[in-house]
Order: C-alpha cells, then sequence, then structure tokens
C-alpha cells in the first residue's frame, strides 16, 4: 500500500511499489488524462508535477513519490478556471489529436513556473516532449502568449 | 451487397467498402420520413446527419474519424453551412457503422484515409444539411399555415418573412422530423458561403487540455480486464509454445491466452500488471523462413529491381530508350527510402466484449467499417449481432486505416473469456515492432539531354513494394499497383507536373515479409523526393536556375507551377538569402491538390542542419478551414522531416530492431522550422489536405543541403550520412 497525494486528495493504492507512478495515477486513481507513451521517459506524455517540478512519471516507481505532492492534468486548472497555458492552448487552437498535450501542458506549466518570461532557446532546452501530429508551432506561439498573461 | 436481413458476409462487406474506396459517389439512403427516428438522448433525428434537441442544440454526425486533422470540425462546417443554424450551439456525434449497416449504410463509407474525409464527402454531407434546413423550414410554414417559401431561415431561427413571426429549430424539431424528406435540394454557389471557408476553432479542443478526452487507451467499462501481448517478432512466424505456468501466480493475473497462432496475451486486472507478466513468460517461437531476411538481403533484392527487364508501366510517351541511347548527355542517380513506422502517440488497442451472440468493441479506428468487418469475421458473428463504437484516437497516420489487426486480437482474446470486456494494449515496442509499415522502395533515374542541353528523356524506375499486393490484392490492375505511382502519374489526382518528350516511370515490385501500410502520404514522400531532388539534379547538369529549369518542363501545368511560383516570390528566390542560408525548392500534385515548398538552411561543420523556415503552399480546390490547413500544413512537416532526418526501420533476423524513440526518433520543438502557410484554393475540384504538403518538406530540404554544400544526399535518413538537424 502506498499512500499517494494527487491533485490535493490523499489516496491509498494497493500496488507493487516498483509500479511506475504512471500506472498508478491512470489505473488505481482512475486519472486517465495522464498517457502512456514510451514507457522510457523519452516522449514526455505521462509528464506530471511532483512537488512542482515536470515529471515524467512513466519511470518513476510509484513508492518514489509517497509524501510528495501530484498534481496531474486534471488538477492544473483551480477552482474550475483554466490554468493560463490551457487558456492559451485554447486560444492557439493548439492540440490536434491532442493525446501528447496533457504532458505538454504540464511540461510548460512548470516552464513558465520556473521563467515567466521563456526565450526561445529555454524552450528548445526545456520542452523535449514529442508531438507526432507536429505541432510545435502553435506550442511556442502559446507558450509566449501564455506567459503575457 | 448489403442485404436487408443484415446477414452480410464479411466478404461481400469489405467488397462494398472497398468500392466506395474508390471513389464511387454513395447512393445514400436517408432515412424516410414519418419514421421518427430517434436519437439516443431521444431528440427527434431530422435525417442521418442532423438532430436538434428541444433546446435548439444541434447535433450533427460524423461519419469520418478525427485524429487530430480536424476533419471533424470542417465536415461539421458543411453540415452547418447549409443547415443554417447557430454555430455555437452545434456539438458532434459519431454514428456506429453496425447502425449504418442496418440504414442501408446511411452514413456512406467510414474509412478516414487518402486525404478524403471531406473531398469524398462534401456533396452528400451538405446535402443533408440543405434537406434538414428544407424541413425543419417546411415544420414551421405548416404549423404556421404558410407557403414554406415565404420563410427563411437563419442561424437556427425560422423567420416568415410577411407576418415577421419566428420560431427556432428547437421548437419545429419533432414536426419537422415527421415529414417527408424532399427528393433533391440545391446547394449554395460556394461564393455564398459564410462558414465553408472561415477559420472557426476546432470543436474538439477543451476536453483535450483537462484531461477529460478519453482515448481508446483510456476507456474504462465495469468489470473490464487489461491485456498485454506479444505477437510473434518474425512476421509470418507463428508460437510455438509458452509456460503459462511461469506467470500464472503473478499479482493479478486472471488469463494466459494464445491468440490466433502469432500472438500469445496476459490478461490482468490491470495493464501494468499485465505486462508485467507478458515480460516473464516463456514463449517459444516458430521463426520460420523469414528469420533469415535482413535489411542487406532486402536492399539487394530491391536493387536488381532496377534493372530488370519487366516493369509495371505507369506513365510513357515517346521513347526513352531511344532518347537516352541518342543523347549528347545522360546523368544518372540511385535513391533509396527505407520502411517507416507511423509511431503514433497512443499505441495501438481496443476493447471487445464477447458473449455467444453479441461482440462489441470500442476502437480507435481510422475506418469503422472496417473495424466493424473485423469484429465480424474475428467473432464469427452475423452484423446484426455486432456493433463498433468508435472512440477518440491518438494520432492514426494510415496505421488504423485499413489493417485492423489490433481489433481483431481484442476479439480473439475477449472470445475467450465470454462475459468480460478486455481491453488490449500495445505496449511501445509491440507498436514499434508489429506496424504496417511505410513501404521500402528504391528508385533508379535517368535524364537525356540533347546537344542543345534540353531535357529530352526522362526514365524513372522504381523497384520496391506494393501496398496493394499486401492489403487488398484485387485492386491491383493486371497485378499493377497504382498506389505506387503516387505523383507521377500521366493525369488524375495523383498527376505528374511535368512534360518531357521521352518519358518513362515503371516498378519492379519486389515484396517483401515486412508487412507495408498506408503512411500518412505514402507513396508520395519518397516519389517527391526522387522526382524534385533528381529535376534539381537535372537543372544543375544543364546548368539552369531550378525554378528556371522547371519553368520550362512545366507549362504544360499551370496549377502545378503556380503554387511553386507562390512559394519562389515569397522566398525571394533568386534574391540573395541572408548570410549562410541556402534554399531549395520542390512540388508535387498529390490527392488533388497542388503543393510545393521553399526550404531555408545553413549547414555548420559540413553536417549540422538548421532548417530556418518553409515555406509551403497548397492549392486544394477549396479551403474549409484555412487555421486548420495551416496547422497541417506545419504538422505534415513536422512528420515528414522526422523522416528525412531521423527515422528508419531496419530488419535483422527478420524482425524490426527499432523498439521505442531513442532509436526511432522525433523531430522536437528545437528543430521546428518557422513554417509560412500559403493557401491558395482555385475552385472547381476537391483536394486533401492531411496528406499532400508532407511531401515537399523533405525534398525541397535536400535541394538546399545541395545548394549548401555541393552534396547530393540520395538516400533517408540523413543520420545515416552522419547528419544532425539542430
Amino acid at each position: 500500500m502506498v499512500r499517494l497525494t494527487i491533485n490535493g486528495s490523499s489516496i491509498d493504492v494497493n500496488v507493487d511499489p516498483s509500479t511506475p507512478l504512471l500506472w498508478a495515477i491512470r489505473e488505481q486513481v482512475g486519472l486517465t488524462g495522464t498517457k502512456y507513451g514510451c514507457g522510457m521517459a523519452l516522449c514526455g506524455a505521462c509528464t506530471v508535477h511532483v512537488d512542482g517540478q515536470a515529471v515524467r512519471s512513466c519511470m518513476m516507481p510509484v513508492s518514489a513519490a509517497e509524501g510528495t505532492q501530484i498534481t496531474t492534468i486534471e488538477g492544473l486548472a483551480a477552482g474550475g478556471v483554466l490554468h493560463k497555458v490551457q487558456q492559451a492552448w485554447l486560444d492557439h487552437d493548439v492540440p490536434q489529436c491532442g493525446y501528447c498535450q496533457a504532458g505538454m501542458i504540464m511540461a510548460v506549466a512548470a516552464l513558465l513556473k520556473d521563467k515567466p518570461q521563456p526565450t526561445d532557446a529555454d524552450i528548445d532546452a526545456t520542452i523535449t516532449n514529442i508531438c507526432r501530429c507536429g505541432t510545435f508551432q502553435q506550442v511556442r506561439e502559446a507558450i509566449h502568449a501564455a506567459a503575457r498573461a | 451487397m448489403i442485404t436487408d436481413t443484415l446477414k452480410i458476409s464479411r466478404r461481400s462487406f469489405v467488397i462494398g467498402t472497398a468500392a466506395v474506396g474508390g471513389g464511387l459517389a454513395l447512393g445514400l439512403h436517408l432515412p424516410l420520413g414519418g419514421r421518427a427516428v430517434r436519437a439516443q438522448d431521444g431528440s427527434p433525428e431530422i435525417n442521418a446527419w442532423v438532430v436538434i434537441r428541444p433546446d435548439d442544440t444541434v447535433v450533427i454526425r460524423i461519419a469520418r474519424s478525427e485524429m487530430g486533422q480536424g476533419t471533424l470540425t470542417g465536415l461539421a462546417q458543411m453540415v452547418a453551412e447549409e443547415l443554417e443554424c447557430d454555430w455555437a450551439k452545434v456539438t458532434t456525434e459519431y454514428p456506429t457503422p453496425g447502425a449504418s449497416v442496418k440504414r442501408q449504410r446511411a452514413w456512406g463509407d467510414f474509412g478516414t484515409g487518402g486525404s478524403r474525409g471531406i473531398r469524398a464527402s462534401h456533396e452528400y454531407v451538405r446535402k443533408g444539411g440543405a434537406t434538414a434546413r428544407t424541413m425543419l423550414i417546411q415544420a414551421a410554414a405548416d404549423a404556421w399555415g404558410v407557403p414554406a417559401s415565404e420563410c427563411r431561415a437563419a442561424n437556427s431561427v425560422i423567420t416568415h418573412g410577411r407576418s415577421g413571426r419566428t420560431t427556432t429549430y428547437g421548437k419545429v424539431a419533432a414536426a419537422a422530423a415527421q415529414l417527408t424528406p424532399p427528393a433533391d435540394v440545391a446547394l449554395k454557389d460556394p461564393q455564398d458561403w459564410k462558414l465553408i471557408g472561415k477559420s472557426v476553432k476546432r470543436l474538439d479542443t477543451m476536453n483535450k487540455l483537462t484531461g477529460a478526452q478519453v482515448y481508446g487507451a483510456d476507456l474504462k467499462l465495469p468489470g473490464m480486464l487489461n491485456a498485454a501481448i506479444k505477437d510473434c517478432p518474425v512476421f509470418g512466424g507463428k508460437v510455438k509454445s509458452f509456460e503459462a505456468a511461469t506467470v500464472r501466480g503473478m499479482p493479478g493475473v486472471r488469463h494466459v491466452v494464445q491468440v490466433g497462432d502469432a500472438a500469445v496475451a496476459v490478461v490482468a486486472e490491470t495493464w501494468w500488471q499485465a505486462k508485467t507478466a507478458l515480460d516473464a513468460l516463456p514463449i517459444v517461437w516458430d521463426e520460420g523462413p523469414n528469420a533469415r531476411v535482413s535489411s542487406a538481403t532486402i536492399a539487394d533484392m530491391l536493387q536488381a529491381g532496377l534493372d530488370a527487364d519487366e516493369a509495371f508501366v505507369a506513365n510513357q510517351n515517346g521513347d526513352v530508350k531511344a532518347a537516352i541511347a541518342g543523347a549528347a548527355k545522360t546523368v544518372e542517380a540511385v535513391y533509396a527510402y527505407p520502411f517507416l513506422n507511423h509511431a503514433p502517440m497512443e499505441p495501438m488497442n481496443a476493447t471487445a466484449l464477447y458473449t455467444a451472440d453479441r461482440c462489441e468493441v470500442w476502437a480507435p479506428t481510422q475506418n469503422g467499417e472496417a473495424a466493424f468487418a473485423a469484429t465480424l469475421e474475428a467473432s464469427g458473428l452475423p452484423a446484426d449481432q455486432c456493433e463498433v463504437y468508435k472512440l477518440h484516437i491518438g494520432g492514426g497516420f494510415g496505421r488504423r486505416v485499413t489493417q485492423q489487426d489490433y481489433v481483431t486480437q481484442a476479439v480473439l482474446i475477449a472470445k475467450q473469456i465470454p462475459g468480460t470486456p478486455v481491453k488490449l494494449l500495445w505496449s511501445r515496442e509491440e507498436d514499434m515492432t508489429h506496424g504496417r509499415y511505410h513501404p521500402v522502395t528504391q528508385c533508379k533515374l535517368v535524364g537525356a539531354f540533347d546537344a542543345n542541353n534540353t531535357l529530352i528523356g526522362l526514365h524513372m524506375r522504381i523497384a520496391g513494394q506494393s501496398i496493394l499486393s499486401a492489403v487488398r490484392p484485387e485492386a491491383l490492375q493486371q497485378g499493377r499497383d497504382p498506389v505506387v505511382f503516387q505523383g507521377l502519374n500521366p493525369s488524375g489526382e495523383f498527376a505528374i507536373g511535368y512534360s518531357v518528350p521521352n518519358l518513362l516511370i515503371d516498378h519492379a515490385m519486389r515484396n517483401t515479409h515486412v508487412p507495408p501500410g498506408f503512411w500518412r502520404g505514402v507513396n508520395i514522400n519518397q516519389n517527391a523526393i526522387y522526382l524534385e531532388c533528381f529535376i534539381d539534379e537535372l537543372a544543375h547538369a544543364a546548368g539552369q536556375d531550378a525554378l528556371e529549369f522547371r519553368r520550362t518542363l512545366m507549362r504544360q501545368h499551370p496549377k502545378h507551377l503556380a503554387v511553386l511560383e507562390a512559394v519562389a516570390e515569397r522566398a525571394g528566390w533568386g534574391t540573395p538569402a541572408p548570410q549562410g542560408v541556402y534554399r531549395g525548392l520542390a512540388q508535387m500534385m498529390a490527392f488533388n491538390s497542388y503543393v510545393a515548398a521553399c526550404a531555408e538552411i545553413s549547414v555548420t561543420d559540413g553536417n549540422k542542419v538548421k532548417v530556418h523556415r518553409i515555406i509551403g503552399a497548397t492549392d486544394p480546390g477549396y479551403a474549409v478551414n484555412p487555421a486548420q490547413i495551416e496547422r497541417q500544413i506545419s504538422g505534415s512537416f513536422v512528420y515528414g522531416l522526422s523522416a528525412l532526418f531521423l527515422e528508419e526501420c531496419t530488419v535483422k533476423d527478420g524482425r524490426i530492431v527499432q523498439e521505442n524513440f531513442h532509436t526511432f526518433d522525433s523531430m522536437r520543438i528545437a528543430q521546428m522550422p518557422k513554417v509560412e502557410s500559403i493557401i491558395m484554393p482555385s475552385g472547381g475540384v476537391w483536394g486533401g489536405v492531411g496528406e499532400p504538403t508532407i511531401c515537399v518538406a523533405a525534398p525541397a530540404v535536400l535541394n538546399a543541403f545541395f545548394n549548401a554544400t555541393g552534396r547530393r544526399l540520395r538516400s533517408v535518413p540523413l543520420k545515416n550520412h552522419g547528419i544532425q538537424l539542430v
């Protein structure tokens, strides 16, 4: 049994402690906004916040997440108001298939917390998520728009 | 073909859908009036395409699949344009293939490939909207006792001109649903369109921002179990044995089952438990003779095809052999393009629930009817006992359009556990090694010049795989696969843009055991590299500017030339580029759209390529949603350039070597060029959008690379030449 704090709520999950956080979130907690893409922390579709830092949850054992504050895409909007990254994504019609976008949004939200006005170089260095639809041009525009918001 | 008794065979069903896939306009059977067909929530259905709820919400049925390309929003715009409804009240839903079959295919083709989503259904979906509008107006006129001709509709409000009375669609929908639909309806003149051509926002964005969107991989059903699967690593191999007892006691494991003759699945309470047990499961494979095949043996086979005597001819005029024999100068080059995986972000998956008399499937599929056919075949049940529910797709790119192998597997697993829904999800490794790959080809090109340096002959010999041979052999034309020649035909929706007095384009078919499939654009990707890079080579050999050389050959192809001129002009072709920046051009026609690109790159240290900007142009005939077309242009460039620089699937011991994104990489935002789009619809025909532009980015970059370095790179991916995309 592992106790997780996800989006402000404490949840006991009955899994092997080596289970990746991603699968505990998806299968035990039932929050499926966080996606499986590669299982090797290569693509970023599974990005969540652990104590405010962007983490690829597919390689983090659930035991290592105990005692941390985890935020998933479902918990990003506070009080029913979209996070400024989500709002910029909406304004710029960013997603295509959308499967990678939860991870992309979580990565960008963490970036903006560290660097409220990121340069293109900051974006290039930090946002390494894969998007096979190729939304990068709109992602970049929306990051700058969110930074201005 | 499809009978009223619904006891259709899989074969007749597949033939029926194949005929439609060939572009046959459907005889749609809109439901007869008076039947009071109702939507699932009880709201009256005006016709197959339109449901109106009492609160004026408009539900537009979309038969094609949304996978990011924007078709769902575009098709809704088409229906709403004619319906004259309030766009703010529009929502959408997918009809099911089973329901469509029961209604004589009321929704036509579900196939979402070949960039056909809009261009193959634009007329009948607009008629669906116009028919519904006519019936709603009639219902209001009947209620008021006035002629329908005195009433008009706009924004979901019907107004009687003389009296000024108004009502809304929601108030008259129930009455309208009882009316007999008009036999024919007139469609608007394109110049009167208000919604088509407008960059409205996508209808499907919000749930993708909050995690609420349910993709196939996210489905939860009561009592559902989860399955992980391993197919024989060598295509064509089989399961010899597996030791289920080894993993039966592992946490959560409920079943260990063979799936067909080539795969084994572990079914557990959670997918992670299933995958963990599957990884521990000893399986012995009968790999068969294909285990001796490698990339090198395949390359040798293709190479032999480059000079083979026999080949299928697609495009021929004059006498190319005589032209080459009598030429003052010839230029020759051999190009090659590899196998590629689609690697959609969401791995293959499907959920199935089987009982003795019913089989239901939930799947992210690009073709609901193909998934339905696969369900019938795998379950052994007739059409009226099967149903498929389409779920949102996390990337398709052609992987989920024709081959529904993941649906078949899910049903075969569920059949062994009757009454329990089972969700099958492939690991990324399974997805990478069991794709339906972009076909492998090589191409030998020979150009012939006369003494005046005029191009008098061109022979283009393609050697390699045929997709249709593998997936739809009945569509071959006397053995010839027309899909091989995309962009190279004398006419039609994949027409070549050059006129050469002596021309021969032919194909020596050389198939491999690696299963091929449709892949965004498929053969235009390499055909554009082969043709457009070689045309550049010919221009260089003739000592002419690449644009000027093309202009001479394109005189009889004004629409091809127009998009090329547009990108050249925007880029300032012929004027100096910024210091260290080099330009390259390419054009093609595909899926009835004319496309071109001008790439601007710089090269440092001889091998680090930065793509600064690509100007992309398309003439798709009609532009339904320009903002979404822009996104398809820039997105297609990411897919095409990822393949050019980074991606290939190689074969060793009969199996695919690359298992995840560390060996099959994909472009990141840091490598993304600035993309400028020119959308220049010239009307008259309907062209595709999702695929055509993908093919021009790669040759434009390769031609720019030659201009920068003097090096011709003739095989893909460029990483094999030591080239880095920075």
